[in-house]
């Protein structure tokens, strides 16, 4: 049990895929200008991730491994990642068109995010079974989601601040995710036990 | 041999898929256009038609197509232009006329000739009278977008730049003060 | 007088300066050479004038009348000759002018006929009016008309009426003088709005540095045997703002989107009991104020001002010193300085502190904000002031909103804590002000937009019935068309009607004709008779004044029907021209 904890744990705090493994910077220096856009994508995000995972790992397992055809993992991977996508994106926006608002540009963006297209092949290069892949996924999900939300909280502040006029904007939001990914370190000793 | 399974695999993938999201647009199908509503409320209201579209909801829904810039809006002004390109995701761009204080339509009453064309003019009604009867415009209900000036036969109306006053006064932003350092002599 | 005390959260205590200006007894200020009444000196519609140029006044006679309920009527402070109604400049932080009736004194100060009430004979209504009529406005300086809160809220009984007295802010003194020397007159007042409010209990809130008030007060009281009850309150700025004044006399805490009535609460302060009570038992509406002159001067002292005195030629009185550079109305931390010197007293002025570098040093420059959270600590209202400043400076209003900016009622404590010498207030007036412009723009807009699409609604109607009316007409053309075609066929049928053809057509035609013109004398008919069925109403006990009005409109009205019969021809081509 305490296994599959590691792995969640591990996941969201100590391997973030933002800070640590610098995965899926797009949306997050994109949509973190305002928290709710940030709820919202982290929202999105969380579930795209967490039916990629799992989907990506069943075409693995029942269609391309029997068929010897691992090489096209990638390809098959980014078809399905597309799919779920335009499926969210059209339940989003029969449910809530504000929150498509918000989203914008980046709920399509998914699609081409790194992260959702990472984290399944690291299942595989990690050689995680199925719930293992679930878990994996999700716990890099919320952590992509905190992360996110943690620094469009911190941008929100420091649109007040007084910041040297050519350290504003992109400039010192990128200063600052270095020093989130350098806070972010402290975590690395968490799975020394695992 | 193999090629052709890798090639029936994928197209197996990509008919599911298909199907799966075909359903699913046909299920989820969403009515009107839930982004024209959002850049109408943002928009002024003035109905003036500088934008060279025939009133606010026109412009919004060409902005919504992506056929119209942001930037023609010139009683939206600058903030307006900014709003936009927060909504949309798209780049801020000067406005593409002069921003002009709000101001508003004044009929001289002693000219006025009663012809109502001004009354026609008006897109949000803010004018009264009745044929051979003076005019007058309900200057709240005015929002300044000139388009009664060009139709009055005797050139009766002009605008009048709405001042500040007591009640629309606002605070202003608190300024601190920096004291410039002495310049020291050049030597 | 042993009675519970609840506390209100924050609050501080700046150094008091109010024993400067008690020493000496209320005194009546000399008239000015020109009295400036500006229209607008109470919360909502600006009152229309009532006198021109050149209209001799008498003391207290109307010259602005109430626009609406919520507004409240301005009177002559003296006897004079208007000369002039003209826009200047206010006693407001924004300079800007506004509508006032310039008064030249004549030096008689003759009052216009007063007449005194029984207000016990009246109806609570009859009082309201007369309050609305006699200018009676909150004296405490947010300046409310009085009647618009005298009405009990008709869900919550009304339990508790207190009564303010605390004069919390620092040099001013003209509640505490008002209650020594107007005692009886403040209680009097205290019996109208205990009578319209009907509460359970009356409190009176002093703080606790008036003993000498609070002493008048409580013999007033028991000389004319009320059972209200004199609370000294612990001295705290701002223990006078009405919800920490209602906190902690009643332990009752009135929440942001609520009104105090909500809570079966009302409050009211002394000098507006007092001039409730001129105002109904003497006929006397509000001309004249207690005004504290304080700061760098001679003589601080309280004075009786007429409403519309210079502030320049009262702060005389006072002798000013040589240093002085500036006149603040209000106390140090809600008042602001005056744009000009010249400008008038108002409603709501109720001290002036000359202003000198001496007494109030400049503010050492702003710095970064800390996050100590001392603001926090020091508001009232238990807000976030650091919160609200960092949004309200990043010009995030919708932030600023959810840290509830508008329960921010600028005491100035957080201002006045603050290490860092943040002007803390003003970034949230400025946020509050820009928060207000945008509603009114979105009111506009919104309005305009609904206006427009009436218009194209309209139009569209109107269209769809012109082309539906000519398709009939169309259709009946087509079907007439139709019918002579076929009555022509018939009639090449019948050969022996051949003799009458001619004349069939014809005679169909006449009849046709003649059914269009009775219909249209019909028409005219009846319009007619409803012309002369309606008659005009109200027409009953008419003042002479009004009946003159109604012979001029009816000479006007004969006058343009004249006219138009004289030129019709020139009045067809117009009206086909709107169509």
């Amino acid at each position: 049990m305490s296994h599959y904890l590691f792995i969640l744990v591990g996941a969201v705090l100590v391997n973030n895929v933002v800070l640590v493994k610098i995965l899926g910077l797009c949306p997050f220096m994109g949509v973190s200008k305002k928290l709710e856009t940030a709820y919202g994508m982290g929202a999105a995000t969380t579930f795209v991730l967490t039916i990629a995972t799992g989907a990506s790992y069943i075409i693995d397992h029942f269609l391309l491994i029997p068929f010897g055809l691992e090489y096209l993992r990638t390809l098959s991977f980014i078809v399905t990642i597309a799919a779920i996508v335009q499926l969210t994106e059209m339940v989003i926006a029969k449910t809530s068109p504000s929150l498509q608002q918000t989203l914008g540009i980046y709920l399509p963006l998914i699609t081409t995010n790194c992260a959702v297209l990472g984290v399944p092949l690291l299942n595989i290069s990690n050689g995680y079974n199925f719930v293992e892949s679930l878990l994996f996924g999700a716990g890099s999900a919320v952590g992509f989601s905190l992360v996110l939300i943690l620094f469009a909280g911190m941008r929100e502040r420091i649109e007040g601040a007084e910041v040297p006029i050519y350290f504003r904007g992109v400039a010192i939001a990128m200063v600052t995710a270095g020093l989130m990914a350098l806070a972010f370190m402290g975590f690395a000793g968490l799975d020394k036990y695992q | 041999m193999e090629i052709l399974l890798a090639i029936a695999i994928m197209a197996l993938g990509a008919v599911v898929l298909g199907a799966a999201l075909g359903f699913a647009s046909i299920k989820f199908k969403v009515e009107g256009d839930p982004l024209v509503e959002k850049i109408e409320a943002i928009l002024p209201q003035t109905q003036c038609g500088q934008c060279s579209y025939p009133g606010c909801k026109p412009y919004a829904e060409a902005i919504a197509k992506g056929e119209a810039d942001i930037n023609k809006c010139p009683p939206g002004g600058a903030e307006g232009v900014q709003r936009l390109a927060d909504l949309l995701g798209r780049e801020v761009k000067p406005l593409d006329a002069e921003e002009k204080p709000k101001s508003v339509a004044i009929i001289d009453e002693n000219t006025c000739i009663g012809c109502t064309l001004c009354i026609q003019a008006c897109p949000v009604d803010a004018i009264v009278g009745a044929a051979k009867q003076m005019h007058t415009i309900i200057a709240p209900l005015c929002t300044g977008c000139e388009l009664c000036l060009p139709p009055c036969p005797v050139e009766c109306i002009r605008m009048e730049v709405i001042g500040e006053n007591i009640d629309n006064w606002k605070w202003r932003y608190p300024v601190v003060e920096i004291k410039a350092a002495p310049l020291k002599e050049a030597a | 007088m042993l009675m519970n005390l609840f506390k209100f959260k924050g609050g501080v205590k700046p150094p008091t300066n109010k024993t400067q200006s008690v020493t000496l007894p209320i005194a009546v200020a000399p008239l000015p050479s020109r009295l400036v009444v500006p229209l607008h000196q109470s919360i909502g519609g600006t009152p229309r004038p009532v006198v021109q140029a050149g209209d001799k006044v008498l003391k207290g006679q109307l010259i602005g009348e109430a626009d609406g309920w919520i507004s409240a009527a301005v009177h002559a402070p003296t006897s004079g000759t208007v000369l002039e109604v003209a826009m200047h400049v206010q006693p407001h932080p924004s300079g800007l002018d506004a509508l006032c009736v310039v008064i030249e004194p004549d030096g008689k100060d003759e009052w216009i006929a007063r007449e005194p009430l029984d207000y016990a004979s009246l109806k609570p209504e009859e009082v309201r009016e007369r309050l609305q009529q006699s200018g009676v406005v909150g004296l405490g300086g947010a300046v409310f008309p009085t009647h618009g809160k005298l009405t009990p809220a008709k869900t919550v009984p009304m339990d508790e009426l207190v009564i303010n007295g605390a004069e919390c802010e620092p040099f001013i003194t003209c509640d505490d003088l008002l209650m020594r020397e107007r005692a009886e007159e403040v209680v009097r007042g205290i019996g109208i709005f205990r009578d319209l409010l009907q509460p359970k209990k009356v409190l009176i809130g002093i703080e606790d540095n008036k003993p000498e008030a609070a002493a008048a007060m409580r013999a007033a009281v028991d000389a004319l045997k009320e059972p209200f009850l004199v609370v000294s309150v612990p001295t705290l700025y701002p223990a006078g703002g009405a919800k920490q004044l209602i906190r902690v006399l009643t332990g009752k805490e009135v929440p942001a989107s609520k009104r105090s009535t909500d809570l079966g609460v009302q409050c009211f302060n002394v000098a507006t009991a007092y001039t409730a009570w001129r105002a109904i038992a003497h006929g006397e509406p509000v001309v004249s104020r207690l005004v504290t002159i304080t700061g760098n001067v001679h003589e601080p002292r309280n004075y009786e001002v007429l409403i519309g005195t210079p502030m320049d030629e009262l702060l005389k009185l006072a002798t000013p010193h040589p240093d002085t550079d500036g006149i603040i109305m209000g106390g140090p931390m809600m008042g602001f300085l005056v744009p000009q010197a010249s400008v008038p007293v108002v409603k709501a002025t109720n001290c002036l502190i000359a202003h000198a570098d001496r007494l109030f040093p400049p503010k050492a420059p702003e710095m970064p904000c800390i996050r100590c959270g001392s603001c926090a600590e020091a508001c009232p209202h238990e807000l976030q002031p650091f919160e609200m400043y960092w949004f309200s400076r990043a010009k995030n209003f919708g932030k600023t909103q959810e840290y509830h900016i508008f329960d921010c009622i600028e005491c100035g404590c957080c201002s006045f804590v603050c290490p860092s010498r943040i002007p803390l207030v003003q970034y949230f007036r400025f946020a509050k002000s820009e928060i207000w412009a945008r509603e009114r723009e979105k009111k506009a807009s919104d309005g305009a937009k609904a206006r427009f699409e009436f218009k194209q609604m309209r139009e569209e109607r109107e269209k769809a019935e012109k082309a539906e009316k000519l398709a009939k007409a169309a259709a009946a053309q087509a079907a007439k068309k139709a019918a002579e075609a076929a009555a022509a066929a018939a009639e090449g049928n019948a050969a022996e009607a051949e003799a009458a053809a001619p004349e069939t057509p014809a005679v169909a035609v006449d009849a046709q004709k003649d059914a269009k013109k009775a219909t249209i004398e019909a028409a005219m008919a009846r319009a007619k008779a409803q012309r002369e069925a309606v008659q005009p109403k109200n027409i009953e006990a008419l003042k002479a004044a009004q009946q003159q009005e109604i012979d001029q409109i009816e000479a006007r009205r004969q006058a343009a029907h004249l006219s138009e019969a004289a030129e019709p021809a020139a009045a067809a081509p117009a009206s086909e021209k709107t169509e």
